[in-house]
């Protein structure tokens, strides 16, 4: 994966002093939030159907090998192939050659994440082909030439404002266009209707995929999905490894909660299950709609690496973005400043699990450990576990900074000898309090500087509570 | 009282034995007026929390097996006024030391006696009403490791319910954190800052004159932001508050 020059730091920094930025985030963090804790309040069961969808999910990792096959097979049986790729390079061939064996020109997408993973869009668009996002928020982020911020709000960062500013540039929109969002909309409508009917690949990603029958499940609010899947005589699903359920059954549970853990709604506009491409007798076609060809990439893409790992656990994630959203430092810094196709908690459990630690071991760090992504996750994920295990496994890679290290170790070596520890803390008070400003400080030096840059630190008081209790209690 | 429970021990923590001396005192203050003897091992420090949480857990491990060593020389219950805290002890020390031969039984012995004071008063005692009396309009701030991490939802609430004088203030988000996150308040500190400022504002949005919460690093953490807003508003551990009567 491309990182850039520019470190989270900077990264945070900008985004922490991007006014336009911080009222979006508010303002849709906020109303996802919200609107999450009343979608699971109106419904009783909320709780059990929880439980019940972590354990379809256990389930399904812990036999990811048996399920895949089932998966494999069934495809192949409802009359579409299925295509392995061990890795993002393996992936953009296939759907290359697929592309280019069948003479396709234009090619319409559907909200893939792991099309972000693969950066398809660069692969076909090299190899001559025009892709086109048609999730709407997908569309305006390529349109900017920009990623998308949030797994199921890609544009979460951008306000009506920059999209009319966009679209003006872009699609030479008039004022009448932009007069207000239903205009704005309408008017994306009109150009991407256009694109799906000259498309001749429609590529979607996957939000579930079901072992038993060989359907993949798409949801979305615009129809697109709808579209892109069958509109063009080529559909192309990429699938990531992990997103199997079972049976039908299982998909109905998972569906329950999705939408409601997203954005708060009972359930997406369009639900879609995908079993098979149209259906064909003796060459003839039986069904009025759908591609000729449908095929799925299953992907690994560092995948089975966490599957093997403590980390095994984040591959139940059902992508509704709920950690993000309840995230404090989500909520402050966007998912820009995490440079990766996977913000907010998750992210910093997945980046470092696909792509290794290094560069990506801030991201574990960029966390108070609260347990709010923990709380909302609708598989109940053990986020804060994974978090620590990271830092544990950057700490064993000497990947922090020196003075931490070494201020670590001396701490533990007074901590295990109570004379020691007593007499430092005598002293720091004793030397604190002859510098303290009224028994507080202003600045701190050194690495500590952080504290004091955004509050006041307190000066240890004059006696420790040991030293009463041995004093007033021990004679 | 229902139980049987004659003594405690008290691991009053590394910041309230250093930072906030009166409020340990505060602790031994109602838990006496309970009828409890209290016991205090000289020989305590610090639970290893902050090399835990950084990833140094060989640090973390040495520390943990310590303050086991320290705390199993009495059968009594435990009590630390501190979720956080607690949560490490409860709950990471089982984790951290589940392969260690010598210690994964003592770190689980260790963990089904200890309790957060609030959980001990109203949970294990059954205690509530302490007698209290306060003046001033309060919010309460849920500290994060004992809202999530314990379970502390209901039980401060109710303490703080039977405080006579005490007019309870309703702070938005009280449930968020803080920001603080130990040495990622240092580390991340910029992050850290833009979250405390969010509480900060909810706090002073709560019309309370008074914040109280059950973790004094928490309440360090919204003091020296207030502090440095010039905000009169005061910061107080809840033993602080059960302590006058
Ligand atoms: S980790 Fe849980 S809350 Fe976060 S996106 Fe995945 S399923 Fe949703």
């Amino acid at each position: 994966m491309a990182v850039s020059n520019v470190t989270f730091y900077e990264r945070v920094e900008e985004a922490l002093h991007d006014r336009q930025l911080q009222t979006a985030l508010d303002i849709s963090t906020t109303r996802f939030t919200t609107g999450r804790q009343n979608a699971l309040a109106a419904l009783p069961e909320a709780e059990a159907l929880r439980d019940h969808a972590r354990r379809i999910r256990a389930h399904t990792i812990a036999h990811l090998d048996r399920y895949l096959a089932q998966f494999a097979d069934s495809v192949e049986r409802v009359g579409g192939q299925v295509h392995w790729a061990e890795t993002a390079a393996e992936a953009n061939q296939i759907v290359a050659e697929l592309a280019l064996s069948r003479n396709v020109k234009n090619v319409v997408k559907s909200k893939s994440m792991v099309s972000e993973e693969l950066h398809l869009n660069q692969t076909l668009e090299a190899n001559g082909m025009k892709v086109v996002e048609t999730d709407l928020g997908e569309y305006i982020a390529q349109l900017a030439g920009e990623k998308p911020s949030h797994i199921i709000a890609p544009v979460i960062h951008k306000t009506r404002q920059d999209v009319a500013d966009l679209f003006r540039r872009k699609l030479q929109a008039t004022d009448a266009d932009l007069a207000d969002v239903p205009h704005m909309t309408a008017l994306a409508r009109r150009v991407l209707r256009s694109e799906f009917l000259q498309a001749d690949m429609g590529i979607s990603g996957a939000n579930f995929a079901v072992a038993e029958t060989g359907s993949i499940c798409l949801v979305t609010n615009e129809g697109n999905g709808r579209l892109t899947t069958t509109t063009p005589r080529l559909h192309v699903a990429l699938l990531g490894m992990e997103r199997l359920v079972p049976t039908l059954e299982d998909l109905g549970v998972m569906l329950q909660i999705l939408a409601r853990s997203a954005t708060g709604q009972k359930t997406s506009v369009y639900t879609n299950i995908i079993t098979g491409p149209r259906r064909t007798t003796a060459g003839q076609p039986i069904e009025p709609d759908g591609p000729d060809e449908l095929h799925i990439v299953i992907i690994d893409n560092g995948r089975s690496q966490i599957l093997g790992s403590e980390l095994a656990e984040i591959l139940y994630c059902i992508r509704c973005g709920a950690c993000l959203n309840a995230c404090p430092v989500y909520q402050q810094i966007g998912g820009h400043a995490y440079n990766s196709v996977y913000q907010g908690p998750v992210g910093s459990v997945v980046t470092p699990g696909l792509y290794g630690l290094d560069p990506w071991h801030e991201l574990p760090q960029a966390s108070t450990l609260c347990g709010a992504c923990r709380e909302v996750c609708p598989v109940r994920i053990n986020i804060p576990r994974m978090l620590l295990k990271l830092r544990s496994e950057t700490a064993e890679a000497g990947l922090n900074p020196d003075w931490l290290k070494r201020g670590l170790r001396l701490y533990r070596q007074t901590v295990v000898r109570p004379g020691w520890y007593h007499l430092g803390g005598q002293l720091t008070s004793w030397l604190s309090r002859k510098i303290a400003d009224n028994g507080w400080f202003k600045k701190l030096p050194g690495p500590l500087s952080g504290w004091t840059d955004h509050r006041d630190f307190l000066a240890p008081a004059k006696k420790s509570f040991s030293q009463r209790w041995r004093e007033e209690r021990e004679q | 009282m229902t139980t049987d429970i004659k003594t405690v021990q008290l691991f009053v923590t590394c910041l309230i034995d250093k930072f906030f001396p009166e409020t340990g005192l505060a602790v031994v203050d109602i838990l006496e007026a309970l009828g409890l003897t209290v016991e205090f091992p000289l020989a305590q420090t610090c639970c290893g929390q902050p090399a835990f949480n950084a990833g140094f857990w060989d640090d973390a491990r040495a520390m943990a097996r310590y303050t086991i060593d320290v705390l199993a020389q009495s059968d009594a219950p435990i009590i630390i006024p501190s979720g956080s805290c607690g949560d490490m002890i409860i709950h990471h020390y089982v984790d951290l030391l589940a392969n260690d031969p010598h210690y994964a039984a003592p770190a689980q012995a260790v963990s089904t006696r200890t309790y957060e004071f609030t959980q001990f008063l109203v949970d294990v005692l059954g205690v509530t009403d302490l007698h209290s009396t306060a003046t001033g309009c309060v919010a309460y701030h849920a500290s994060c490791h004992g809202l999530r991490g314990l379970g502390l939802k209901t039980q401060p609430h109710r303490l703080l319910k039977q405080v006579a004088g005490l007019e309870p203030k309703e702070l938005p988000g009280s449930e968020e954190c803080c920001g603080f996150g130990g040495l990622f308040a240092v580390k991340m500190s910029q992050i850290s800052g833009a979250i405390l400022q969010r509480k900060l504002d909810n706090i002073e949005a709560s019309g309370a004159d008074m914040v109280v919460g059950t973790d004094v690093s928490c309440l360090m953490h919204i003091a020296g932001g207030l502090r440095r807003r010039g905000s009169a508003i005061n910061v107080k551990h809840i033993a602080d508050i059960l302590r006058e009567r």
